[in-house]
């Protein structure tokens, strides 16, 4: 319905500004804010979007497929830009693996598009539901952190639209610095709207991958350092619930790329079909429902019975080794769809702290016993391991991560904020570092413990040359970076 | 900054409309002594200021001021955009502007009626609409009016009083019956005799409470959710009795 106030300037637009009000979650639902939602498809749609927060007095923040946990892309009351319509891939080159997208371009539509060709994006996130933007402005890691790095690492170049509508081309040879602060730089700095990756050779659409069953955290840590060095992925799952000498027991996956010439027919296993995550269990059950059955599993017990079964499950697996696709083994989060509902009306966030390896052990055992203590324990716990990398805003580091689960409700929140407060002295002693698309608790004085004075400096002052009204925000930067 | 937000620790933000005295002075102490964000507006800008920074001293929530007069009809669009701006959110709407000039039983004068009409009832239409269309949209939101036991009947004393609280009455109905589908919670409260100004042009008070059990009781229906509340509740036995009093039998009584 045509509203004759629309098409008049002034005020106006703000009515049609009320038109587009609409309550945005977080990824995890444990927080949301009123924003006034724009989803252009164009450049000058951009601008437009720029210009008529401009003209109200808003500010905005930037949004992509909307997975990070808290609230990096929420923007209360003021106007929030969802990218994740332009999502054209603007150049394709399958012999040199280089290609070219819009930053609304879903990791799921990028390794559908190169996978035929040989190729696998050099980094995924745990969902295929993020947008390329989205994993650059967060700078996101996958289970090859240490050996890869964070897909920062894999971007050649990109064009970045400022808030005065400008575009700005940056490489590590042009415009280097705002090159290592945009990515990485939670869309403080401006607008991504093309991006030029460099994907991976692969030679089948399978991994090689293996388990393993760590009876403690001791163990845990071995296999990944014997490990290291002869896999392309691993990634470690933790009972947070298992005390004493069985504590940080879990189970491990390490995978590896297969040589040229190891699969017998790589032109079919490479093709869509042969990667497609089957949406029944044993070809029957819909996966769709399965997260109405894990609802009321969704408490202390349910979930201390679930990871202790999960556990022994891996036990009996133990070593076992098998050929997995692509996409089976990357998209764990995609696995049950929905699964975050099980949590119920409260939600979930995520914990994610990074911490030197030589640190990490004895971190690792201290929050796992701070969050039993204060009866929280988290219910789905990933670890992980990383390299350091040269962006300005950097959550990456010589080290593991571990990330948390906590399941929300209201009697929880205030006791949670407290174990996180906790938590966050034990990150900071270890050196230890965060990462904001996680993040629901951090607050300003952590934010300046771990990155450190001299980098909020640099950033700051970069934001001031690229964005000098300051009118890119989000909850998340009021929240950790505005006095 | 006020619309700084931590996602584990959410601060509920109200709005309350003549905030300066009375009740809604009341209404906008308790609150944030309960932690709310408060925009607080009124005319009388200085009275205003002083409730603010009494309320701030106890804390832990926040008032600020914002001059305005509710018959600035034509503003008020404009100032609920920038208000919800500058509190990053809106959980509550409080209308408690109200006004009761002396009128004798002889008398009418259209200035005083108008001037009620436009406090009461008017101005309280202007505000809640924008605030019925946030929270239509937010599937979320309270709106809390306060209109009085004197809306329940028209009587002798006050023909345009009573008219103006009775329409606003059935204009939170309404908008109770529009908005209860899209999650939003809208309260009437119906006080009887609140020692506030009002009270000096009644002839004859009983059952009087101050301002601040008043603002405790609004405070109860707020949490609780309640849809018509009577402040002290005892009036609810009044309003019922007030209801069946029979036409010919109220035509004859004085009061």
């Amino acid at each position: 319905m045509m509203n004759v106030k629309d098409i008049e300037v002034g005020e106006g637009t703000a009515v049609s500004l009320q038109n587009h009000l609409e309550r945005v979650w977080s990824w995890g639902g444990a927080s949301s804010g009123l924003c006034h939602v724009y989803r252009p498809t164009t450049l000058e749609g951009v601008r437009g979007v720029f210009e008529l927060a401009y003209a109200n007095g808003r500010t905005v923040g930037l949004k992509g497929g909307g997975n990070s946990y808290g609230d990096a892309f929420t923007n209360s009351e003021n106007v929030v830009l969802d990218l994740s319509r332009m999502t054209r891939i603007l150049d394709w080159n399958p012999e040199t693996g280089v290609v070219h997208v819009e930053p609304g371009v879903t990791i799921e539509k990028l390794w559908q598009y190169v996978l035929g060709d040989g190729w696998w994006p050099p980094v995924v996130t745990g969902t295929m539901k993020t947008t390329v933007g989205g994993c650059a402005g967060m700078n996101v890691h996958g289970k090859n952190g240490w050996q890869v790095g964070p897909i920062g690492d894999h971007i050649l170049s990109f064009e970045m639209m400022l808030p005065s509508g400008e575009i700005l081309l940056c490489s590590r040879e042009e415009n280097a610095d705002v090159f290592h602060a945009a990515i990485g730089g939670f869309g403080m700095l401006g607008v991504f709207t093309g991006i030029i990756l460099q994907m991976k050779r692969v030679y089948s659409g399978y991994l090689d991958v293996r388990t393993g069953a760590p009876a403690n955290l001791g163990e845990m840590f071995s296999f990944f350092e014997e490990n290291l060095d002869r896999s392309n992925y691993i990634v470690g799952w933790i009972d947070a619930f298992a005390k004493g000498d069985a504590l940080g027991r879990g189970d491990a996956h390490l995978a590896n790329y297969l040589p040229p010439g190891a699969d017998p027919n790589p032109q079919e296993s490479l093709s869509l079909d042969h990667q497609n995550i089957a949406d029944t269990l044993f070809g029957l059950f819909p996966k769709s429902a399965m997260w109405m059955f894990m609802r009321p599993l969704m408490n202390n017990l349910g979930t201390s019975l679930v990871n202790t079964a999960k556990y022994y499950a891996g036990r009996m697996g133990n070593g076992k080794q098998y050929r997995q696709t692509h996409a089976a083994f990357h998209f764990l989060l995609d696995y049950v769809p929905q699964w975050k509902r099980s949590y119920g009306a409260g939600g979930l966030i995520q914990y994610q702290p990074f911490i030197p390896k030589e640190n990490a052990r004895e971190a690792f055992a201290e929050m796992l016993r701070t969050c039993q203590k204060h009866d929280l324990p988290n219910y789905l716990t990933v670890f992980k391991r990383h390299r350091p990398d040269d962006f300005l805003m950097s959550h990456g580091l010589d080290g593991y991560s571990l990330a948390m689960d906590f399941l929300i409700t209201d009697g929880r929140r205030p006791t949670l904020a407290a174990l996180a407060k906790e938590l966050d002295a034990i990150v900071l002693a270890a050196n230890g570092r965060f990462y904001f698309a996680k993040d629901s608790t951090l607050r300003p004085e952590v934010a300046r413990a771990f990155l450190g004075a001299e980098a909020i400096e640099q950033f700051t002052a970069l934001k001031a040359r690229c964005d000098p009204d300051n009118l890119l925000q989000t909850d998340l930067w009021r929240r950790l970076f505005v006095e | 900054m006020l619309n700084r937000k931590r996602p584990l620790e959410p601060q509920p933000r109200a709005i309350v409309i003549g905030a300066s005295s009375g009740i809604g002075a009341a209404l906008t102490r308790k609150l944030v002594a309960e932690g709310y964000i408060v925009a607080a507006l009124a005319r009388r800008v200085e009275k205003l200021e002083m409730v603010c920074a009494t309320a701030n001293g106890a804390g832990p929530g926040h008032a600020i001021p914002y001059e305005h007069n509710v018959t600035d009809y034509e503003t008020i669009p404009a100032l609920f955009q920038s208000i919800t701006r500058d509190l990053g959110g809106l959980d509550v709407i409080a209308y408690v502007a109200g006004m009761q000039p002396p009128v004798a039983l002889n008398e009418y004068n259209f200035e005083k009626d108008e001037a009620m009409v436009k406090v009461n009832m008017l101005g309280a239409i202007a505000w809640l609409n924008e605030a019925a269309m946030r929270f239509e949209r937010a599937e979320a939101g309270h709106i809390l009016g306060v209109s009085s036991i004197a809306g329940d009947r028209g009587r002798v004393g006050s023909p345009v009083y009573n008219a103006s609280k009775a329409g606003l009455n059935t204009y939170l109905e309404a908008l109770r019956n529009r908005l209860s589908r899209h999650g939003v919670t809208v309260t009437t409260i119906k006080p009887g005799f609140v020692d506030t100004v009002l009270l000096e042009n009644a002839p004859k008070t009983f059952w009087v409470v101050s301002t601040d059990e008043a603002a405790a009781q609004i405070y109860r229906a707020l949490r609780w959710k309640l849809q018509t509340v009577y402040v002290p509740l005892r009036w609810a036995l009044v309003g019922l009795v007030l209801h069946h009093i029979p036409s010919f039998v109220f035509r004859r009584l004085s009061f």
